[in-house]
């Protein structure tokens, strides 16, 4: 049965996803639930909870709120605490029941925002779909609102980094690890969205010549940005030598171009897997066919936008299609929660994933940008 | 190295005197902000106290994160499944359909049927109008074999009727089935830690030769079924107590709660009924209230001037344990709690009149965000919540009373809080496990 899982994880939720993109912008980001939510999200999915003081809180909605529609008590609860903390933004996301009692996010994100006089958005996520969803929303949300329309080109090669999260890349290193990489491909960087980087820099994003898209978190803000600025991206995680070569090639031919670029490689057949987010598995394959020769197909079960992944690869909703997917493989790379289901006798090769295990092997989740090489010794 | 995000300029405190707090609420409601200190047990935990029961939770994958991530970090995934909601379940008005085959279809797929599977449904279940009779009736007429208890998560409901954490406590002793009552046995039931072997309630049950049922030193499921053969039910924690009525009322026994207290008399007042109920002779107090007074005076001694914060999360009774510290002459400084339980009102009023600026503080207002501490303290904390906000390695790591009851609470925490006063702790990372405890009784 599709819907049901009989011991794997769940990937962390489109509402966490909100949280996790806009956490380190000064904002103010409010799930809009019960309870329960901001414990979910702040043990399991932010690994800079305890380190960064981020305005991210619960609204506390009540049974008789909810159906007495009492969304004042919401907006007069925010409007309070944004006097006091005064954040340079409000973000309100839904959760299963302001789906069910049809709130109107957009509606009550102007009531705020014409209350309070800071920028307010709406998010109606429902809990119901992946943090790639939700991260999407709101970094395509930040594009639109804040990119600086007057932005003129830098002189030189500059970038942006789209779609970074600690749900893709925790906190291990990458986000700069990326970075260093652009900037030894000779482009600067204007903006990491949304590890490194005040609102202040992401509003400069438009004076880039090219978008770095790092997960499919950033896809549609890298969207909005070319919508807006005619700036180019490119698809990629830069992992091993041959990989981030092409990655290099691609950045550079979208800056010159400005077509966008989608760098992979796709040998024919193959029993390794990789499970897990589209972007960064898709560019883990690639940098493993390419360093070693070896076909390897991506089992994506979060939202991926089509043309990303690859003909042979497949996308999944569930434990169900998962079992079917990896039946037959030889090697399987993947967050250790999706062990028990894996084909007895098949190689297992622990790639623990934020956004799946959450703080469970943290300490364990390899930067792949610095030491692709020695997690490809693991796979051979 | 992470970045710290610079906090607004001013943020100002949100703490008030207790002279000018107001009961229950002292503070206004808002939005809720979710402190790092996580030792406090959660619905999966306490679930996970009956032997060989298998979890199923049925609701959105938002809601399913943190529970499916609690197993998890367990080591009990394979008691643990989910049967996720998604939107058009919500549109289709197939939720019930939804419950029952994704129940027997992980029934289906488990490698073994358990003899008890606690289905959690959810504040959307609520919502939908859900026929939860029908979808347990269908699931039993299935699986005759398995005892079926409806357990729920739905935290909006947490204002309106039992608390999610009262109605838990109740589910825990759903399946024990009526057999014939054993004269001599007795069950400590709703406390999710063990209770301690040296507390007043241990002692006095073991004096009288009596059988001690508690579902925390169940191994198997047939043993937990041993504690319906109790004479009486004993609960401790004020969250158990509505369970206790229920179980006692549909077994045909008896419940007593005996209250957690740092109060000499509604200590002794508790023991004495408990021991006229069962029919054995009530403990002897003498010397007890004298021996408190010199631990205390010892403590302090250690302790002297430091300054002392409680928070509500160290035991149900953290106004009551300030009002016996600062008694004896204690520096407590503040209280940690975000509203004033009833069975607290005499220890709040006693407090408020006579020591006006002992200072309550919230622990989910949004200021508390930036209101912990930047730089370390000097505060001997009780309870997680305040070592963190105060910023202290000096603290007393227990939760929810840590099994202690009687006088033997008193000597107890005295005594933790004298080893707090010398050693450090690992504050950081201690205060971040969830369901402290769990690992021990829950497998």
């Amino acid at each position: 049965m599709k819907q049901t899982s009989r011991i794997i994880s769940t990937h962390s939720a489109d509402v966490f996803g909100v949280c996790s993109a806009l956490f380190e912008l000064g904002g103010m980001t409010i799930m809009h639930d019960a309870s329960g939510c901001n414990s979910t999200y702040t043990t399991h999915d932010e690994p800079r909870w305890y380190d960064m003081e981020s305005m991210v809180y619960i609204s506390g909605l009540s049974e008789m709120e909810a159906i007495m529609g009492d969304d004042e008590k919401l907006i007069g609860d925010i409007v309070a605490a944004a006097e006091d903390l005064k954040p340079k933004f409000i973000a309100v996301a839904g959760t299963p029941i302001p789906t069910m009692t049809g709130f109107d996010f957009g509606a009550v994100a102007e009531l705020i925002e014409q209350r309070t006089g800071i920028p307010a958005f709406g998010f109606s996520t429902t809990g119901m779909n992946t943090y790639v969803h939700g991260a999407s929303l709101a970094l395509e949300a930040i594009a639109r609102r804040f990119a600086d329309r007057d932005a003129v080109k830098t002189r030189m090669p500059s970038a942006n980094i789209l779609g970074l999260t600690p749900l893709d890349f925790t906190v291990n290193g990458s986000d700069s690890a990326i970075a260093q990489f652009l900037e030894e491909a000779g482009f600067t960087v204007l903006s990491r969205w949304a590890m490194g980087s005040t609102l202040e820099d992401l509003a400069q994003a438009g004076s880039a010549h090219v978008n770095l898209v790092v997960s499919a978190t950033g896809l549609a803000a890298a969207k909005a940005l070319q919508e807006t600025f005619g700036t180019p991206y490119v698809v990629g995680v830069p992992m091993g030598a041959d990989y981030s070569a092409l990655v290099r090639s691609a950045l550079k031919t979208a800056a010159a171009t400005g077509e966008n670029q989608f760098p992979v490689c796709s040998l024919t057949g193959g029993d390794t897997v990789i499970i897990g987010e589209g972007v960064t598995s898709l560019s883990l394959a690639s940098a493993l066919e390419l360093s070693c020769g070896k076909p390897v197909r991506v089992i994506c079960p979060t939202e991926c936008d089509s043309g990303i992944l690859r003909t042979k690869d497949i996308p999944v909703t569930c434990e169900e299609e998962i079992d079917e997917a990896i039946k037959g493989a030889a090697c399987i790379i993947a967050d250790p929660l999706f062990k028990p289901i894996c084909p007895e006798g098949a190689k297992f090769v622990r790639l623990p994933a934020e956004n799946f295990s959450g703080r469970i092997w943290r300490e364990e989740i390899p930067n792949l940008i610095t030491h692709f090489e020695d997690f490809a010794k693991e796979v051979l | 190295m992470l970045k710290r995000v610079t906090a607004p300029k001013e943020v100002k405190s949100v703490g008030i005197p207790i002279g000018n707090a107001a009961f229950p609420s002292p503070f206004s409601s808002g939005l809720e902000y979710a402190s790092p200190a996580r030792g406090t047990w959660n619905i999966v935990h306490t679930g996970m106290l009956i032997p060989e029961a298998h979890e199923i939770f049925v609701c959105a994958a938002g809601c399913l994160r943190g529970v499916v991530l609690t197993a998890a970090e367990l080591n009990l995934s394979h008691r643990f499944s989910t049967v996720e909601v998604k939107e058009n379940n919500l549109l289709d008005g197939d939720m019930e359909e939804l419950v029952i085959e994704g129940v027997s279809d992980i029934l289906e797929k488990l490698p073994k049927k358990p003899p008890v599977v606690l289905v959690y449904t959810s504040c959307v279940h609520h919502f939908a109008g859900c026929d939860l009779d029908m979808i347990y009736g269908e699931l039993r007429l299935r699986y005759p074999g398995i005892d079926f208890v409806d357990c729920y998560m739905n935290p909006i409901m947490r204002k309106s009727g039992l608390t999610p954490d009262q109605l838990m406590r109740s589910r825990l002793y759903m399946p024990l089935k009526a057999r014939p009552i054993q004269k001599g046995s007795v069950a400590i039931i709703g406390s999710d830690l063990p209770t301690d072997p040296d507390s007043d309630l241990v002692q006095l049950l073991r004096k009288n030769n009596l059988r001690i049922h508690e579902i925390t030193s169940c191994k198997s499921y047939e043993e937990y079924q041993e504690m319906a053969e109790s004479e009486c039910y004993i609960s401790c924690y004020p969250a158990a107590k509505p369970g206790g009525d229920m179980l006692a009322q549909r077994l045909g026994s008896k419940h007593i709660y005996v209250p957690f207290s740092f109060d000499y008399a509604e200590i002794e007042e508790g023991f004495t009924h408990l021991a006229e109920t069962l029919g054995v002779a009530a403990p002897d107090f003498a010397g007890k209230r004298e021996a408190a007074q010199t631990a205390l005076k010892e403590t302090l001694a250690v302790v002297g001037s430091a300054p002392i914060a409680i928070d509500y999360t160290y035991c149900p009774r953290p106004l009551g344990l300030a009002k016996l510290l600062l008694d004896a002459g204690f520096s407590v400084k503040r209280v940690y709690l975000d509203v004033v339980t009833g069975e607290e009102k005499q220890a709040f009023t006693y407090l408020k009149e006579n020591y006006p600026h002992l200072e309550l503080y919230p622990t989910v207002h949004a200021s508390m965000r930036f209101l912990a501490e930047k730089e370390p303290t000097n505060f001997l904390a009780i309870g997680q919540k305040a070592a963190h906000f105060l910023n202290t390695t000096h603290f007393v790591n227990v939760v929810e009373g840590g099994g202690m009851l009687g006088y033997q609470a008193i000597f107890k925490t005295l005594e933790l809080m004298q080893e707090a006063h010398r050693e450090e702790k690992d504050m950081r990372n201690l205060i971040q496990i969830k369901g402290m405890g769990c690992g021990g009784c829950c497998g």
